[in-house]
């Protein structure tokens, strides 16, 4: 069983946002509304300062809460990698799950029903990359199997300090920031 | 000094949560006082004090199915994908409150229906001969009648328990994050359904028990509130903050002057001197506490979604 996953070099992170157009034009993101984004993390006072650049989207966590509170079925951990996804057709809209989401990760669609980052499963299942990670122009961005310990992305997690965001919240995010 | 910058500008999330306006806190206050009617007149059926608490017993119900229905609508102005309310049906989720609460509101109508049917409404005709027959069947029977009484008293307060719960289950949210939630829900509805009763009933005799039960609920519902304070600011970081929101932040106001006080301690007060029979019963009390219920109701939504692990804006 694979386990989806992505590490994220902060270090090399320009916060340019090829990674947010992709997803909306591989995606068909409304007008508006955004399933990935860049956090600009300053800290510190002038002159001694140290800022971060990221890009967040979805967790995929392995203990979703967003899943366990969905009172129709509709938010579901996908066979494929564990990924967190919604059926359009079974969600009713309450919004439960966005409230459950400490990383305000979700959004009502224009249509109705609740939408967030998807790892690009129709393309992951053709074995590419998601849209944002396919066209970083700085290669921050690595997407795999976490399972596997030979995987790009156990090599980094193995050889480079790293976290992952809002730990405490407990639910077992899936995306590692390389600090 | 920490400055986050960040591009998403999401409907509904962005700056801060608002996912839920006044249509669940309404909601979850009509739910509340409808679970806080039902345990009353269940109580009352299953003590068989219904022909002398007449109101509790034959009106409260027909009340509690309007009121319960206001309050679904409001729920059903709420959800975003109004064509699938129906999904929530086709499936039970046991770890979503949710579904829990979708199923419950299910039980409640029969119970209350029962209920009703101890005494057929005056505007029902007499056409509906089944309805007379099964209300004389109920009448005619003590067990029927006490386990229509029970039935009420467990589908309320599963009722007024699952109005809390579904808030305390949103990990994300600290302010929501205590099981004493589902208590304070309960015994606000308690006494909010008391002080209902109390102003509407005939019987002098109803009314003032329930004026005397009211102030029970009202200390005990400062009691909790208390409990819930202290157990959030015995927590975690965020979890002191989030409860900071209430206590001192943007939601203090709210919080002190019409939830703590208009809403409970003035209405004891005042309830206390009519108990004693020093003033006269007025339905000033009552209808403070039914005004304050609501505002714990929105005070508690609100703040909650204002509360994050990591962010609090307004705090500072």
């Amino acid at each position: 069983m694979a386990r989806f996953g992505m590490v994220i070099d902060t270090k090399k992170c320009v916060g340019c946002m090829d990674c947010v157009v992709a997803c909306k034009t591989e995606n068909n993101v409304p007008e508006g509304l955004n399933r990935d984004w860049i956090v600009q993390d300053v800290k510190g006072t002038y002159p001694t300062l140290n800022m971060q650049i990221r890009t967040e989207r979805c967790n995929h966590c392995d203990n979703p809460p967003c899943v366990y509170c969905c009172p129709c079925g509709a938010s579901h951990i996908h066979e494929l990698g564990g990924v967190v996804l919604v059926y359009h057709d079974k969600c009713s809209g309450c919004k439960a799950c966005m409230a459950a989401c400490p990383y305000d990760a979700r959004f009502i669609h224009p249509d109705g029903y609740a939408n967030k980052c998807t790892f690009c499963i129709h393309r992951v299942e053709n074995g590419m990359d998601p849209a944002c990670v396919s066209v970083c122009p700085t290669h921050c961005m690595y997407f795999g199997d976490l399972d596997d310990p030979n995987s790009e992305l156990n090599k980094l997690l193995n050889s480079r300090k790293h976290r992952a965001l809002i730990t405490e919240a407990g639910t077992k995010p899936q995306i590692f920031y390389l600090d | 000094m920490n400055e986050i910058t960040i591009t998403r500008n999401n409907h509904l999330i962005d700056p801060t949560l608002s996912i839920w306006g006044w249509e669940i806190s309404v909601y979850l206050f009509l739910g509340g006082l409808v679970a806080g009617m039902m345990i009353l007149s269940g109580y009352f059926l299953y003590r068989e004090r219904h022909k002398q608490f007449i109101t509790s017993c034959t009106v409260v119900p027909l009340i509690g199915i309007v009121l319960l229905s206001v309050g679904m609508f409001a729920l059903f102005l709420d959800l975003e994908h109004k064509l699938y309310t129906w999904r929530m049906y086709t499936t039970f989720q046991p770890t979503s409150p949710m579904s829990w609460g979708a199923w419950i509101l299910l039980l409640v109508y029969p119970a209350m229906f029962a209920m009703l049917l101890i005494k057929v409404p005056g505007f029902i005709p007499k056409k509906f001969t089944l309805l007379f027959k099964w209300s004389e069947y109920i009448n005619n029977n003590k067990r029927v009648l006490q386990s229509i009484g029970i039935a009420n008293m467990v589908v309320g307060s599963g009722l007024g328990i699952y109005t809390g719960v579904l808030l305390s289950s949103y990990g994300a949210r600290p302010l929501w994050n205590s099981s004493i939630l589902g208590i304070l829900f309960l015994v606000s509805g308690l006494s909010t359904a008391s002080a209902l009763v109390h102003m509407i009933a005939k019987d002098k005799e109803e009314s003032r028990l329930l004026a005397r039960a009211d102030n029970l609920f009202i200390l005990f519902e400062l009691l909790i509130l208390g409990l819930f304070i202290i157990n959030l600011l015995s927590s975690t970081q965020a979890h002191i903050n989030a409860v900071k929101i209430i206590l001192t932040g943007p939601y203090a106001a709210g919080f002190w002057v019409f939830v703590v006080g208009l809403g409970l301690v003035v209405p004891l007060l005042i309830q206390s001197l009519a108990v004693s029979h020093r003033i006269k019963h007025t339905a000033v009390a009552p209808i403070l506490v039914i005004v304050g219920g609501l505002l714990l109701r929105f005070v508690i939504v609100n703040a909650g979604l204002l509360s994050h692990w990591t962010k609090v804006i307004g705090l500072e």
